[in-house]
């Protein structure tokens, strides 16, 4: 960028060789790494001529199951860049003490905490959680689709765009060192003149726009698309939670987004809402970005309420204790959630009566959910608990996650915050809630509902290694953390003095390790699974003598869900059919209306990352252009009128008569 | 599983012989989109809120806002609702050519309305009251200018919206497109009506 | 069943390690950090009394009703009691209730801003005693802490009297920090253009850590101070030598030493520029600029009716402009 001619400056911007890190070992060995990984994949594709497989099949389905596992793969291959970034960090903190300054400086080390919680929160956790509610709840529900089958193709897409930014930074310029909510003045352009900030923003609107529409899509399917008799009280719990939650994504992702929109100004304009400069108020910036992101962890837990609950009442071969407290009690929490944001910066000085507000609304919350705990606990009482894979996560997060939400109130109290505030011992505990209960219940969602999504159970020897290793690892790794909390050790470090420390950090670099091992066996159990298929098949559809609708079609189902739409009669709608002595149709097919597949939303989200990316570099005529193809685009999508199709009866007939035959056989074998 | 155990249960059907239509849920969907955009909009009048009384020893809303061109700027907004209202009662009677001329000038009004808001910015601009100037600027700007691009976007989505009625005539999908604009320019009218109280009245009034 | 072993094993270990560790915030040296402590037992021994049932129970039920127990009551219908219901709901409401108690009278005799009434447990303040002020600046990476009563300043070294009220007025030169010495007091805020307020006393004498404890870019790990809890002539002796070392504190060298650095010395200023500390915390050390508290001052005469001329196109107001390249030294 030093002395380039006009013309090269309005061609790439702000782009220049410079932006390539050559001189950072650590980064171009995984750039090496990940283009011989890639590469080897693509060529793979192309030898096995997989393309237009994977294009017709996958990527331009808007089918909801497929737009479903899809996100699981996203969020699974983004866990690895998260996880990489967080054993590097603990790495770095183990090893630098004293006169050792350990192998990151802080321009590496600090994006790599910034970009470990951005990874983890938007691009990990959100879509575990979207791919879930994606794949079960209209097969919960008894639809056949979502409601804008179309939106969500393009929604998934534009997730994954901003994924694809995040993951661009680490070899193309570089990513911010702000901290993952990215507080102003520090991400301000005067403390912040690099391009980090700028991934930071564009990174997370664009999947911001993915993530409401997916909001808007499945709240609409949930409220319109349920199957008739389904009233909102025979709901199964884990599409109420699903719906709480994407209410919550659409009344607090505006806010997000709005802030980032002032936060790009200040950056992009000039203006001036979080300077310190002309009346800006930074504190403006971290009370709305809590406004949001407080919810935003509502968001993430209360789907995996919903998984345990239906994990627990399975496996306990039960009804689920307290149903009605259970849906009044995540309304509860989805109300509270906007009650509390002040919470998570008492220590700005605000009044006294201001922060026992806060911290005794934040206490309420904990009211719902431990009357959630004893419902599980009483779901377990009189039950006939089978401790297959995802009972056994779910005991995992009952044992973690009573503790995570103990220290979560600890830190509700003001005058307990402040010694604890930011301090190890807040990673401690947020970790205690987001991995023993949302990655916890990403696992135990994904173990449970993976026979149907794919026709054979998950192998349970490394099912059993990956969840051993995990619960373990995470205590050694976080209990460590607790206590150097309580030494008060504050976080984002990357240097210490004070050699005593060293062990607890060795100790938890040691627990980091074993998780680890905790995703290798996930991979492992994953890749034995798939060889080992045939002899892990499940023909009946319903493996795990399950409760509700998801369960009575085949596994996986076909692409119209059920040949007839199910009549409900009770909340276990499933149970009830089986109880109640039903027939499963053999004949009367009719032909079925369904969405046709669409190129449109990959090929608008790619787009609105190219779009993105040219901001970031400041190359305009490429932002201007990419942004008129987007309008221009979209408004083509919109002249065709040719959206669906209907599935002849005679192949809705092929398919049924099959899963009879199917069924015929198992029956005869047991 | 057993398909013998016939009790009470062999009352009640578990399945749906006819085809299952839900609802179409395009106008509940596009409603929940209006209220996360609302949810913006209260952002950036939060921070109006907030900073709108820091002019950082700068020009205040009584030097800048020119109260009578903001009335007829408004009334360009409130007119076009009315028109919009209008082409809808024209599309309930199927009256494609009424209807569209009612859209055209919808849209008219609305592009006199990004006019006006323009020519103030640009003047705002040359007196060196830009968003620059001060966090008062920077939000007005700001809510200013987000409405502005909304109905910015409503008159492209209008004419996209007109271009496929002359084609393709008042099928159900166009009316459902029609009535979500509907919904959108109406919505816009409101947050104006907010703006326009909230910002200029106040402001110059106060 | 081995989660509980193992936990119950890692508990013991982790006490064991724990009693040879210097856990500060469990054992503070001043009385405000020993009331938050107290708060942090209290509030722990108070959810316990829920959380170790429901792992007990968990535990419990998860033996006596695994699926190869047969001779335990299996009861596949059973979904609903109030009565039970009502018990556990109530149960963690009663808990709060008493937490949100304790919350309601901790947040309000431990809110930094309010002075403190007493020195320890039974030992309240005396009437008319001094209190020690100090003004802190958080810099870009290293603390400036002026003593207005002294005309001293210091860099990154901190002494107060023990069993002395403390109040500190905290600013930031630019980013926002954290003032935290665990073993003294709770941290609070360091803000740019904002003062928040800290009252404290420290009871025992010593050398204690102190630092910044929100993020504030590449230096901030390195962003550390000494608290030196010192008898009445031990403080006394220490601003004689902070004097006695000489240097003098104006505002030219106030602008230097803004300037980013790492690891910074201790610097000892004999003589500090009076309004130093209102002009950090108005950001108008630079003549230059337009102080904020000014600036806010014209915003509201103008609010309240008052004259609306262009008083200040004399003065700069350009607050953000860091040299860039010292603040990323890569």
């Amino acid at each position: 960028m030093q002395d380039r001619s006009d013309l090269m400056n309005f061609i790439f911007g702000r782009l220049s060789w410079d932006a390539i890190p050559f001189h950072e070992p650590i980064l171009l060995i995984t750039f090496i790494v990940v283009a011989l990984l890639g590469g080897a994949l693509l060529g793979w594709i192309t030898w096995a001529r997989k393309w237009t497989y994977l294009w017709t099949e996958w990527f331009t389905s808007i089918d909801h199951k497929k737009i479903g596992v899809m996100y699981m793969v996203l969020g699974i291959v983004m866990l690895l860049r998260g996880f990489s970034d967080a054993i590097m960090m603990r790495i770095q903190q183990a090893i630098s003490f004293g006169d050792s300054t350990g192998y990151l400086p802080p321009h590496h080390y600090d994006q790599i905490f910034t970009a470990h919680g951005v990874i983890m929160i938007f691009f990990v956790a959100m879509p575990f959680i979207t791919g879930l509610i994606n794949y079960v709840v209209p097969l919960q529900i008894g639809a056949r689709d979502v409601a804008f089958p179309f939106l969500n193709n393009f929604s998934f897409w534009m997730t994954t765009a901003g994924a694809v930014l995040v993951m661009m930074s680490l070899f193309v310029g570089e990513f911010a060192r702000t901290g993952w909510l990215a507080y102003p003045p520090l991400s301000g352009i005067a403390y912040s003149p690099d391009v980090g900030v700028d991934y930071y923003i564009w990174s997370l609107q664009i999947a911001g726009v993915g993530t409401l529409l997916s909001g808007v899509n499945l709240m609409v399917t949930i409220i319109k698309m349920r199957a008739p008799g389904m009233t909102l009280m025979k709901m199964p719990i884990f599409t109420w939670t699903a719906l709480c939650t994407n209410v919550l994504i659409v009344a607090a992702f505006p806010v997000l987004t709005a802030v980032l929109v002032l936060l790009s100004l200040d950056r992009y304009v000039g203006t001036h809402f979080f300077t310190n400069a002309l009346g800006g108020n930074a504190m403006m910036y971290v009370n709305l970005i809590w406004i949001w992101g407080h919810p935003e962890v509502y968001i993430l837990i209360l789907p995996m309420f919903g998984v345990f609950s239906e994990v627990v009442s399975t496996f306990s071969g039960k009804r689920l204790f307290g149903y009605a407290s259970m849906v009044y009690a995540t309304v509860v929490i989805t109300i509270l959630s906007y009650l509390v944001w002040l919470h998570h910066f008492f220590t700005m000085g605000s009044g006294a009566s201001v922060n026992s507000f806060f911290g005794i609304t934040t206490m309420i919350i904990s009211i719902p959910t431990g009357a959630k705990m004893f419902n599980w606990l009483f779901t377990m009482y009189r039950g006939r608990i089978r401790f297959e894979l995802p009972m056994l996560w779910t005991m995992g997060f009952m044992f973690t996650f009573v503790i995570g939400g103990m220290t979560g109130v600890l830190l509700a109290v003001p005058p307990a915050d402040f010694v604890l505030h930011n301090s190890l011992f807040l990673i401690a505990h947020f970790h205690n809630v987001i991995i023993g209960g949302v990655l916890f219940g990403a696992f135990a969602g994904i173990t449970f509902w993976f026979p149907k999504a794919t026709g054979f159970k998950l192998d349970v020897f490394w099912g059993r290694m990956s969840f051993w290793f995990w619960l373990v690892g995470f205590w050694v790794a976080f209990m460590p953390l607790y206590i150097l909390g309580l030494m008060g050790v504050t976080r984002r470090l990357s240097h210490f003095d004070d050699p005593s420390l060293q062990i607890w950090f060795q100790i938890a670099a040691f627990g980091a390790l074993l998780i680890f091992f905790g995703i290798v066996f996930f991979i492992v159990q994953l890749v034995v699974s798939i060889r080992r298929r045939e002899s892990l098949r499940d023909l009946s559809g319903d493996p795990w003598n399950s409760r509700t609708l998801e369960w009575s079609t085949s596994s996986p189902p076909p692409a119209y869900n059920f040949a007839f739409t199910p009549r409900i009669h009770d909340l276990d709608a499933w149970w009830d059919m089986k109880t109640g002595g039903h027939q499963r149709p053999v004949e009367g097919f009719k032909a079925i209306h369904m969405p046709k597949n669409t190129a449109a939303g990959f090929i608008l989200a790619m787009i609105a990352m190219v779009c993105g990316f040219a901001l970031i570099w400041h190359v305009w005529w490429l932002a201007a252009l990419s942004f008129v193809g987007l309008i221009g685009s979209a408004i083509a999508h919109t002249f065709n009128y040719d959206r669906d199709f209907h599935i002849p009866a005679a192949e809705v007939a092929r398919v049924e008569n099959e899963r009879t035959q199917q069924l015929a056989q198992l029956a005869s074998v047991s | 599983m057993s398909t013998t155990v016939t009790t009470v249960d062999d009352v009640r059907s578990f399945y749906l012989g006819e085809d299952h239509h839900p609802e179409n849920g395009t106008m509940l969907g596009f409603w929940l989109y209006l209220m996360s955009d609302c949810l913006l909009f209260a952002v950036m009048f939060a921070m109006y809120g907030v900073l709108g009384g820091n002019y950082a020893a700068g020009p205040g809303p009584k030097e800048l806002f020119d109260l009578p061109i903001v009335a007829v700027n408004t009334s360009m907004l409130l007119l076009s609702s009315i028109t919009y209202g209008f082409a809808m009662l024209e599309m309930a009677r199927n009256r494609k050519l009424a209807t569209l001329t009612w859209l055209a000038i919808t849209g008219l009004f609305g592009a006199a309305f990004i006019y006006f808001e323009l020519t103030e910015f640009i003047h705002l601009i040359h007196e060196g009251a830009g968003p620059q100037r001060s966090a008062f600027l920077s939000s007005f700007f700001t809510l200013v200018g987000t409405h502005g691009l909304h109905v910015s976007f409503g008159i492209v989505w209008l004419i996209t919206l007109m271009v496929q009625v002359s084609r393709g005539g008042l099928t159900a999908a166009n009316r459902r497109r029609l009535s979500c604009l509907s919904l959108f320019w109406h919505f816009l009218d409101v947050v104006w009506i907010g703006v326009f109280t909230f910002v200029y009245l106040m402001g110059v009034l106060r | 069943m081995s989660v509980r072993v193992l936990r119950g094993l890692s508990v013991t270990v982790l006490l064991a390690l724990l009693g040879a560790c210097h856990a500060v915030v469990l054992k503070p040296a001043g009385d405000v950090a020993l009331q938050q402590r107290d708060l942090v037992v209290a509030s722990t021994v108070l959810m316990l009394l829920i959380i170790v049932p429901v792992m007990v129970l968990t535990a419990v039920f998860a033996w006596r009703y695994r699926a190869s127990n047969k001779q335990a009551t299996y009861k596949p219908d059973w979904h609903h009691s109030t009565q039970l219901e009502l018990v556990i709901w109530a149960a963690p409401l009663l808990i709060v209730i008493a937490l949100g108690a304790l919350t309601w009278i901790g947040t309000h005799t431990l809110d930094p801003y309010r002075k403190i009434d007493r020195l320890g447990a039974g030992r309240p303040v005396a009437k008319g005693a001094e209190t020690l002020q100090v003004q802190v600046v958080a810099l870009d990476w290293k603390w400036l802490f002026i003593y207005p009563d002294y005309g001293i300043a210091t860099v990154n070294e901190l002494a107060a009297p023990v069993d002395t009220p403390i109040t500190f007025h905290i600013t930031a030169s630019n980013v926002m920090n954290s003032f935290f010495i665990p073993a003294l007091a709770g941290q609070i805020y360091a803000m740019p253009a904002m003062e928040t307020q800290l009252n404290a006393v420290i009871n025992q004498p010593g050398e204690y850590e102190g630092f910044s404890a929100n993020y504030s870019g590449a230096g901030f790990s390195n962003m550390r101070f000494r608290f030196h809890g010192l008898s009445e002539a031990e403080f006394r002796h220490w601003v004689q030598q902070v004097k006695a070392d000489g240097g003098s504190l104006q505002r030219a060298d106030y602008l230097e030493l803004a300037r980013p650095s790492e690891r910074e010395p201790v610097h000892h200023y004999g003589k500090v520029a009076d309004g130093l500390y209102d002009a950090i915390l108005n950001l108008c050390v630079d003549p230059q600029q337009m102080c904020v508290n000014r600036m806010m001052a014209i915003d509201a005469s103008k609010n309240s009716g008052g004259h609306a001329d262009m008083v200040m196109n004399d003065m700069t107001m350009d607050h953000d402009t860091p040299d860039h390249a010292d603040r990323h030294p890569e």
